[in-house]
């Protein structure tokens, strides 16, 4: 077992698996009835929550002011797709929590986020290579969920589709930047490459969320877009002088609640206040 | 590793809606032309300021020299008849 293994399942080896029933509902015990519009809501709101919360590290820290609005705003970007969702996903379950609740509320194991966006920023290339791997799967998710049946999503795609076009610009001409750049902006993207790659299997395998959207046809089946994602990622790491590193098929359990120890971490940092002191408002 | 040099200042130009022209907002650094529309977008639009975007490097920019400004401006202080004030326009013209 890698040391990475071991960090997936920390934390977890004494909850409960998670099932498809209690991850529908996010509360273990719960009653509420199994809506795969509430799970796939929190998932995807998820991933934006805890990759916004990754950017906004960098503000006050990033290498140039430019760079410090550049991350920040893509962050707001992220933001406001969560709060959406969340919005979305508390109307859904219809037991009063608000959307407040669902960001701040809830324990690790009950985020259905990608393991890849709890990755730590380490640094600027780093925080690029998850943006850029990230953007370029959320764009193809998007093109597909505009034709979704439940129109909640397909909004929420047509909107979000600009703003994540911009981020995948944005992370694409600086991977190419730092790639074709300096020996150690090179060796610094490749190795981030090398090491974030074997996170983008979850990206492409379907777990009990995606399967019972798909089954629902309010999602695309995941595993169609690792082609299209492909096809748009290889020619910008080609431009940046990048390798592609070779796939690793290990099974990550984000969308199952199963996170590395990163995510437990930044959770009471973003929590803090909502835990310490619940309900404040200002 | 040798510490970089600090990257180019670019002047930043933003046409608030169509029809209008682009004008000058402030400046960015950045270290190539298309890095420049980005922070320029990040620093001068969040706000719905504009529709479009100009940048162009401020060492591109010719400027008068402050030293020549007596000479260059001070000769139009006393010739006010170059303003057109001294026209009746008539009252059928609106848009004037």
């Amino acid at each position: 077992m890698s040391p990475h293994d071991a960090h997936a399942d920390a934390g977890n080896a004494k909850r409960p698996q998670a099932t498809a029933s209690n991850l529908v509902t996010g509360i273990r015990g719960s009653s509420v009835p199994d809506d795969p519009r509430f799970g796939y809501a929190l998932h995807l709101g998820d991933n934006a929550l805890v990759l916004a919360q990754r950017l906004g590290e960098w503000v006050g820290h990033a290498p140039e002011l430019e760079e410090d609005l550049a991350f920040a705003n893509i962050a707001l970007d992220l933001i406001g797709q969560a709060r959406y969702l969340f919005s979305y996903a508390a109307q859904l379950e219809g037991r009063g929590r608000s959307e407040d609740d669902l960001a701040f509320r809830r324990d690790p194991g009950d985020f259905m986020n990608l393991n890849l966006v709890e990755q730590p920023n380490r640094d600027f290339g780093y925080t690029i290579v998850r943006q850029f791997l990230f953007a370029a799967w959320q764009l193809e998710l998007f093109q597909c969920l505009q034709t979704s049946r439940e129109t909640r999503l397909a909004e929420l795609a047509a909107k979000a589709l600009k703003e994540t076009r911009y981020h995948w610009r944005f992370s694409a001409g600086w991977l190419v930047r730092l790639g074709d750049g300096t020996q150690e902006s090179h060796r610094r993207v490749q190795d981030a490459l090398d090491d974030l790659w074997r996170f983008t299997h979850e990206l492409f395998t379907p777990g009990d969320i995606d399967q019972a959207a798909t089954h629902a046809e309010l999602a695309p089946n995941v595993a169609t877009l690792r082609t299209p994602w492909l096809a748009r990622v290889e020619p910008v790491l080609q431009e940046g002088t990048l390798i592609r590193p070779a796939d690793v098929t290990h099974a990550w359990h984000g969308k199952q609640g199963r996170h590395s120890e990163h995510l437990g971490h930044l959770l009471v940092g973003m929590q803090y206040l909502q835990r310490t002191y619940p309900g404040a408002q200002w | 590793m040798t510490l970089q040099k600090q990257w180019p200042i670019f002047e930043v130009f933003v046409r608030a809606r169509a029809g209008l022209e682009h004008k000058h907002v402030g400046s960015i650094h950045a270290a190539d032309a298309r890095m420049a529309i980005e922070h320029a977008r990040d620093a001068y639009t969040r706000r719905q300021e504009g529709v479009s975007l100009w940048v162009v490097r401020s060492a591109d920019i010719v400027a008068s020299d402050p030293d020549d400004a007596d000479a260059l401006f001070e000769p139009a202080k006393d010739k006010i008849y170059r303003h057109p004030t001294f026209y009746t326009i008539p009252d059928e013209v609106k848009n004037l």
